[in-house]
């Protein structure tokens, strides 16, 4: 059950069971919602952005741990960051996710985002993972169109 | 259930006690794919209703077919397309008898139930229906047999109307019979839930959609890979079957209509095939089956169909039965030891399908946790969100069985699941 291991890792589990910033932030400047039409993940996602500076950041919703754990993570790195970091970070994120099961992680860069290097091995779960970076997207870039991971 | 035995199958009945037993062991050999391991492990598939497995028999149809007498049909006068077009048809014959059509060109072959409701829904519900008509469907249809209607309603602004389901997971017979008014064009209904497993009181629900001459529409994806499918018993005006879901060929399925319908309904798709003439001022159409085959079709699959149908003849579904109704009892006992599983679909007629949630688990990570075992399950809303809203879960884990499963993959599924608790812990 290594690769398990892997995936499942202790702070995914307890990102999963105790989501950090699972809120509502009732005048964000910036929302959008995300579906993953394939297992019916939703994640609903509420930033404050002052300047460019991602003040707080909330989400609510449903979904498998690798989603509900990736959304916990990224929303306690992004927040105090710049827009452009937390854009950059998604790249980093997204290499690692979804690069195969060989691609390199940028552990400096990634900080805490790493515990989800896993899911490279499992390719079904990737967009399970990118799911709350592409509804940031959304919310930061002020599209209308719900993120999709489709 | 409706039991109707098949012709060679009602010797082997004969021949054996009231209770005919599969031999399961032997029947696996038929089906290459099962021979298989995977990591070391042997595969445990149980994921028969999104598609079934394919036994040798199959595949090696659709493989003579091509090295043997690859032409294209109804065309040539040559020998090789007359022996093209022959197996075609022989097919075509294969299939009425196994759904006991009155007449062959009542079977028109086409991708699967997803493109039979559409031809029904944009051949006869456009011409149909108008403005205020209705079209009652049940609260357990798949996509397939939900958006389009959704599309020919709003497209002539006709309504759908939802014949409601209990926690349990069966149609409320009494609110059907209310739904159904002058209104009502078509009722489209499911013969057995692909997520829930529920058999549908089919028949009775056609006398009563008939009591106020409604033609009946039934999608029988999930019922003909375990029983026999009457459609003159069921008197049903419409039939949808999938190959791939009974043992044959993707892309390949049929529609049953009643000849007196399909005969008076306009072509879905033109092109070739369909015709009878052709030119600038006017075209006139083939007749039945002709007429809604337009384009070259899947011949490899309708030929591949026919195995598929002439493997199932040679069973006993009585047999089939027996051996799936103790599956489905052992693997619902089963699971329901494990702590914090609950079995969704209790209804009391039942086709071998289980879905199931786990408390505090998304079914997505119980797929993947069970997978590494070897033990491949779906997980999801089965392209019944509907059933999902009902039921109030965004997804369930679904083992569905065919004839070929064993108990002992019912072993190693619960042995899976169990690995979900001991990850989460
Ligand atoms: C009940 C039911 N209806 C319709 C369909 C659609 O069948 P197909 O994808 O073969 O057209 C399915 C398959 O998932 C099904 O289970």
């Amino acid at each position: 059950m290594a690769d398990l291991k892997d995936l499942y890792q202790q702070i995914v589990l307890d990102h999963n069971r105790a989501p950090r910033n699972f809120k509502k932030i009732p005048n964000a400047s910036h929302t959008a919602e995300g579906t993953n039409p394939l297992c019916g993940d939703d994640i609903t996602l509420y930033v404050t952005v002052e300047g460019n500076v991602i003040k707080d950041v909330g989400f609510q919703g449903k979904g498998c741990a690798i989603s509900q754990a990736s959304a916990s993570l990224m929303t306690s790195t992004v927040k105090g960051k710049t827009t452009e970091e937390a854009e950059s970070l998604f790249r980093a994120f997204h290499d690692m996710v979804a690069g195969g099961p060989d691609a390199p992680a940028d552990d400096k860069t990634l900080g805490k985002l790493a515990a989800l290097a896993g899911v490279k091995r499992f390719p079904a779960r990737v967009k399970c993972a990118n799911l709350p970076w592409h509804t940031l997207h959304a919310a930061l870039t002020g599209s209308d169109e719900p993120a999709s991971t489709e | 259930m409706t039991m109707v035995r098949q012709a060679s199958a009602a010797a082997t009945a004969a021949r054996t006690a009231a209770q005919p037993m599969l031999d399961v062991e032997r029947v696996r050999t038929d089906f290459p794919l099962l021979m298989q391991h995977r990591d070391g492990k042997p595969l445990v598939y149980l994921d028969n209703a999104a598609t079934t497995q394919k036994p040798q028999v199959v595949v090696d149809s659709v493989k003579q077919y091509y090295e043997g007498y690859n032409a294209n049909i109804h065309r040539g006068v040559y020998k090789l397309s007359q022996q093209a077009t022959d197996a075609y048809e022989a097919a075509r014959v294969k299939l009425q008898r196994f759904v006991n059509a009155a007449q062959p060109h009542e079977i028109i072959f086409l991708r699967g139930v997803t493109e039979a409701v559409n031809l029904v829904a944009h051949s006869f519900g456009r011409t149909s229906l108008v403005a205020g008509d209705e079209v009652v469907i049940s609260a357990m249809e798949h996509h397939s047999n939900i958006v389009p209607w959704q599309i020919v309603c709003e497209a002539t602004r006709a309504r759908l109307r939802i014949v409601p389901m209990t926690d349990e997971g069966e149609l409320e017979l009494d609110e059907f019979e209310g739904l159904i008014s002058a209104k009502t064009k078509l009722v489209a209904l499911v013969h057995v839930s692909n997520s829930l497993g529920t058999i549908n009181p089919v028949k009775e629900m056609v006398a009563i959609a008939h009591g106020h001459n409604v033609p009946v529409l039934v999608d029988g994806a999930q019922a003909t890979p375990h029983m026999a499918v009457d459609v003159q018993d069921l008197d049903c005006d419409f039939y949808a079957l999938s190959g791939h879901k009974m043992f044959g060929p993707t892309g390949i399925g049929i529609l049953y209509g009643k000849a007196e319908l399909l005969n008076a309904m306009p072509p879905y798709q033109g092109g070739g095939e369909m015709i009878r003439s052709v030119c600038f001022d006017k075209t006139t159409y083939a007749p039945l089956p002709a007429k809604f085959e337009a384009g070259t079709p899947n011949i490899a699959g309708a030929i591949g169909l026919g195995a598929a149908v002439d493997y199932l003849n040679g069973m006993s579904w009585d047999a089939i039965h027996a051996h799936e109704d103790d599956l489905l009892r052992y693997a619902t006992e089963s699971l329901e030891t494990i702590p914090g599983l609950h079995v969704l679909g209790t209804a009391k007629e039942k086709a071998s399908v289980v879905s199931f949630v786990l408390d505090g688990v998304h079914a997505h990570d119980i797929g993947t946790i069970v997978d590494k075992e070897g033990v491949a399950i779906r997980t999801g809303h089965h392209c019944t969100q509907p059933v999902m809203e009902r039921l109030g879960v965004p997804a369930t884990a679904r083992a569905s069985f065919a004839f070929y499963n064993t108990r002992e993959e019912v072993d190693a599924l619960v042995r899976a699941v169990h690995r979900v608790h001991e990850v989460f812990s």
